[in-house]
């Protein structure tokens, strides 16, 4: 077989649905809201660089009857990504979009245990690795709960419109995989994804269900990733709101 | 419904390294091909999976994803999983991706074979 060599191969202009090369993320031009604390400077992450246990989780719904192609529906879904989030999970695209190498900031709040509201709050975000007409992916920083990949997509199935959520990822550190194994973290992810691929379908006017599939691709725990604890976002934002105060005091020392 | 647009050739390189010659697209629909050809390799006895990318047209960022799949695969093996022929394209994205954290990353099929000494 005759192969070309690297050097003869072609710049595809699809490459540009990836993200430029980038070692830390750098958060653009927000729009008034989100607190951008734990994501500025940090390193992106794979799936390889997490604590826990690897699980790929994949949601689906078939947008029955929908008359568009799956870039017009990817189209409407990028437009409106904050608003097919649950009320608890307020994403914050920053003025270009979702476009390759921008950042998503993410103000959550989680329950402290199973059963009870949503009250911690967590400040994150997400970059876009990848984004073309019907696919985009966006991975995790350091910090984050989870590291690795969320990808979502739109395509057709058997003449049916399919929405899909797959996300690729480890808890981040001990604590993380903690809340996720004990304390129902991992059950609130899933119910934030399916929120979203029923609000998309809503908005197309479809009673979507959602499918789920998970397979757990890594049963290990990397324990030489528990270090990760130390950037943690949700003990970062903790702190943060208390020293809130102080920051306060300090401005007014200031002035 | 997009297809897989990806072929795959097993040869033996050396008792037990296989190579994995990648002709065409790397995306979600590239699953089944990616992983026979593992398991053809397995099944060669091979302990080093090399992946060669001179004939690489496209990957998507679902296919990055099944690289990080193969790649668990083969360390819960106790293989050894490389890469060559990447355009530098790609090898910014793994960079990126911090795949070449854990593949390692050699410019063509002499540097990879040379690698397992």
């Amino acid at each position: 077989m005759t192969l070309p060599s690297p050097n003869s191969q072609k710049a595809n202009p699809r490459e540009n649905a990836w993200a430029p090369p980038t070692a830390r993320m750098k958060v653009g031009e927000m729009p008034a809201g989100p607190r951008n604390i734990n994501v500025e400077g940090r390193q992106p992450l794979s799936p390889l660089q997490g604590f826990g246990q690897m699980w790929q989780k994949t949601f689906k719904v078939r947008l029955s009857g929908v008359d568009k192609t799956p870039a017009e529906v990817m189209q409407a879904w990028k437009d409106n990504f904050p608003k097919f989030q649950p009320p608890e999970n307020r994403f914050y695209p920053t003025m270009s979009g979702i476009k390759p190498g921008e950042v998503l900031l993410i103000e959550a709040k989680v329950p402290p245990l199973p059963g009870l509201p949503s009250m911690l709050p967590v400040s994150t975000g997400v970059m876009v690795l990848y984004a073309d007409d019907t696919t985009f992916t966006v991975m995790t920083p350091e910090g984050h709960p989870e590291a690795g990949w969320n990808t979502f997509s739109v395509y057709e199935e058997d003449e049916v419109l399919v929405a899909q959520c797959q996300s690729l990822c480890r808890p981040n550190d001990p604590l993380y995989d903690f809340f996720n194994r004990f304390l129902g973290a991992s059950s609130q992810q899933d119910k934030i994804w399916i929120h979203v691929l029923v609000s998309l379908a809503d908005h197309f006017g479809v009673k979507g269900q959602a499918a789920t599939t998970k397979v757990l691709v890594d049963p290990k725990v990397q324990w030489s990733q528990a270090k990760n604890i130390w950037q943690n976002a949700a003990i970062r934002t903790i702190f943060y709101l208390l020293g809130a105060p102080i920051r306060w005091a300090q401005n007014l020392g200031r002035k | 419904m997009i297809k897989a647009n990806v072929s795959m050739n097993v040869r033996k390189a050396t008792p037990d390294t296989c190579i994995v010659d990648i002709v065409g697209e790397i995306n979600a629909f590239a699953e089944n091909a990616l992983m026979d050809a593992y398991t053809q390799a397995s099944s060669a006895g091979a302990r080093n999976i090399l992946l060669n990318f001179n004939g690489l047209e496209y990957m998507n960022s679902s296919g990055i994803g099944l690289l990080v799949t193969l790649l668990i695969r083969v360390n819960r093996q106790k293989q050894r999983l490389s890469a060559f022929g990447l355009s530098e394209h790609y090898q910014q994205i793994f960079e990126l991706t911090r795949l070449n954290e854990a593949i390692g990353i050699y410019p063509d099929e002499a540097a990879a074979l040379a690698s397992l000494g």
